[in-house]
């Protein structure tokens, strides 16, 4: 299955704005896409209460995954979003 | 019923129904579930009624980050998983409101295990879940009522979330239960331009809608047959130049500002300079220093934006209230009276050093006249050591705050080796009153009213007038329009606060000429108490 190991770049963590931009791109995604922190169970990024509830810091490493028609395409864009500091005014 | 009376915290006289904030629900006694696809409809229906809800709210607020808080709480409650675990709890045979509670209620307990800003977060999970309940019971989501018609609005008192949704023209004036002068309520009061009265009990107890009078200068809230008015606004005067009496003494007007974002507000009440520029924002949340560079631009933005007018910044006022984590100021065992403000220095001067250097480079070339304060100053010695750091930094202007009683007792010293000093009364209440300023049972000894606390702002108005350097006030009391003459008299020269409540200070100010002001301040610091003192301007 494809997947992406990115570490979070916002400055605050996977939080508030950060979280809110990426659980949209995430609805966006023509394929269903799951996050995870290191073993602990996937959850799915759509939904914003799971991923909040991974705790992700700035530099935490998240495990993106999806499998389907356009995966690799979607992964890539999340896994670029999710390296951004989305804290930051111009993101 | 007998009438009810608060410390009046905003001046002005409004009438209407009185609205409460509308409660949580209670949780109704468990009901049997007989058509489990038709409750789960009505537990998606209630979920999707409060995203609605807060997307309208979003679309409402007025500030862009208000409305992007209340997108992302939207978010939150618009969840699949969310939604996945309330219809397993309807098919295991629980009704709409408890499979709610129990869904939010295993995020909350993941959030609440997180920690930090996750535990923080909990608070956003239980209001969600009453705004479903409500919507499932019929009754009023929680919150800032939205009756459609002028009321006036009574809480135990206001949180910085409720205010995101108050409309100020249909909110006629604000009564709370608790809080003080310094409370959230009074600061959004006055910058609203609403009477408002604080610490008033009984006002909970009050039949909705029943009409009430609201004088938020006395602290009266009378009930009888009142028809709805609204308070004749000093706000919406005409008056735009300079601050000044009636009879032309200068009193500057200043505006408080925390980034470049609030200049504009500062230019449309037409602000004389900045009074005092927060420059905690930067540092917040911040587990290093900002970098100097990074200082730099955040300071030149304000700067550029104040070309040809004084902008007062304060270097980093960190502890008490506001703890920083890269300063490293857990375990104090009183932060009030801790390490904070300038003390930092004494520990981490380079944090001092970096700023001041961050603070002249950015200074050039703006055209900006800057001026630099220390927050919490007690001793000569202090203020001498911060005066040398700023004019060695290559900073022409050297001042610090007076929050300490020890330093305004010593006001003419200091103004042998400062170049200005700016009074911050809300610490210099908390300190002098030995009252934590988050004690809402204490709001009468926080009252900027107490004439202990105006003698001593009175000494340092006199050191300024004997060595003609100026003496600003920064704190709430800045802000108080009835309040404004009584700190010209004093001899203070400038006073620095919200921009928006600007306009009814210096319409408050233009009311008196220079003698009467003097005289109000005398009588004021002669009255035995904060309320006597209050109705000699009144």
């Amino acid at each position: 299955m494809p997947t992406r190991t990115v570490a979070v770049g916002s400055a605050s963590g996977l939080h508030a704005r950060p979280a809110k931009i990426f659980v949209e791109a995430a609805a966006k995604a023509p394929v269903k896409v799951t996050i995870r922190v290191g073993e602990k169970k996937p959850v799915p990024a759509r939904s914003m209460l799971s991923v909040l509830a991974l705790g992700a810091k700035q530099g935490t490493e998240v495990i993106l995954e999806a499998d389907g028609d356009g995966a690799d395409q979607a992964l890539d864009g999340l896994a670029a979003l999710l390296a951004k500091d989305l804290d930051a005014d111009d993101a | 019923m007998p009438d009810l009376s608060g410390i009046g915290v905003s001046a002005g006289v409004a009438a209407g129904p009185l609205l409460r904030i509308a409660a949580a629900p209670a949780l109704p006694p468990p009901a049997p579930v007989t058509d489990a696809g038709a409750e789960v409809d009505r537990a998606f229906a209630a979920l999707a009624e409060v995203v609605a809800e807060l997307g309208r709210r979003a679309d409402r607020a007025s500030e862009a980050t208000v409305a992007e808080v209340l997108r992302a709480e939207a978010l939150m409650a618009d969840d699949e998983e969310l939604r996945d675990a309330v219809r397993e709890q309807i098919e295991d045979g629980t009704d709409a409101p408890h499979a709610i509670a129990a869904a939010f209620g295993t995020f909350r307990e993941m959030f609440a295990e997180a920690g930090g800003y996750l535990a923080e977060r909990v608070a956003d999970l239980d209001d969600l879940r009453d705004r479903a309940v409500a919507v499932l019971l019929g009754l009023p989501m929680p919150g800032v009522p939205q009756p459609g018609h002028p009321y006036i609005l009574a809480a135990r008192d206001l949180a910085p979330a409720d205010t995101a949704d108050l409309d100020p023209s249909q909110v006629l004036a604000l009564v709370t239960e608790v809080g003080g002068p310094t409370s959230h309520t009074a600061i959004l009061a006055r910058a609203l331009g609403l009477p408002a009265v604080v610490a008033c009990r009984g006002v909970l107890e009050l039949p909705e809608h029943t009409k009430v009078q609201v004088d938020g200068a006395t602290g009266l809230v009378e009930i009888g047959d009142f028809t709805v008015r609204r308070a004749a606004h000093a706000a919406k005067s005409e008056l735009t130049g300079p601050g000044a009496t009636s009879d032309g003494h200068a009193v500057k007007l200043l505006a408080n500002v925390g980034s470049a974002k609030n200049v504009p507000a500062a230019d449309e009440a037409h602000a004389e300079g900045v009074g005092l520029f927060r420059t905690e924002l930067l540092f917040l949340d911040r587990t290093a220093e900002p970098a100097r560079d990074e200082q730099v631009t955040a300071y030149r933005e304000v700067f550029r934006g104040m070309a040809g007018r004084r902008v007062v910044i304060r270097t980093l006022d960190a502890g008490a209230d506001k703890p920083l984590p890269f300063l490293n100021q857990d375990g104090e065992p009183n932060p009030a009276l801790g390490v904070r403000g300038l003390r930092v220095a004494r520990q981490r001067p380079e944090v001092l050093t970096t700023q001041l250097a961050a603070i002249a480079a950015a200074a050039a070339d703006t055209g900006a006249d800057v001026w630099v304060m220390a927050p919490m100053v007690s001793t000569l010695t202090e203020a001498a050591g911060f005066a040398a750091a700023v004019h060695e930094a290559g900073l022409p202007r050297a001042g610090v705050m007076i929050e300490v009683p020890a330093a305004a007792l010593r006001a003419r010293d200091l103004l042998g080796v400062v170049d200005f000093l700016s009074i911050g009364t809300n610490d210099l209440s908390q300190y002098t009153f030995a009252a934590d300023r988050m004690c809402g049972d204490l709001a009468d000894l926080l009252d900027p009213w107490q004439p202990a606390l105006l003698q001593l702002i009175a000494i340092c108005g006199e050191a300024g007038r004997e060595s003609g350097k100026p003496v600003g006030v920064c704190g709430e009391a800045a802000a108080d329009p009835a309040l404004a003459p009584v700190l010209a008299g004093l001899g203070i020269g400038s006073l620095s606060m919200s921009p928006r409540a600007i306009p009814a200070v210096r319409a408050s100010l233009a009311r008196y000429t220079y003698d009467e002001c003097r005289r109000l301040a005398e009588l004021a610091v002669a009255a035995p108490d904060a309320a006597s003192a209050r109705k000699i301007v009144g």
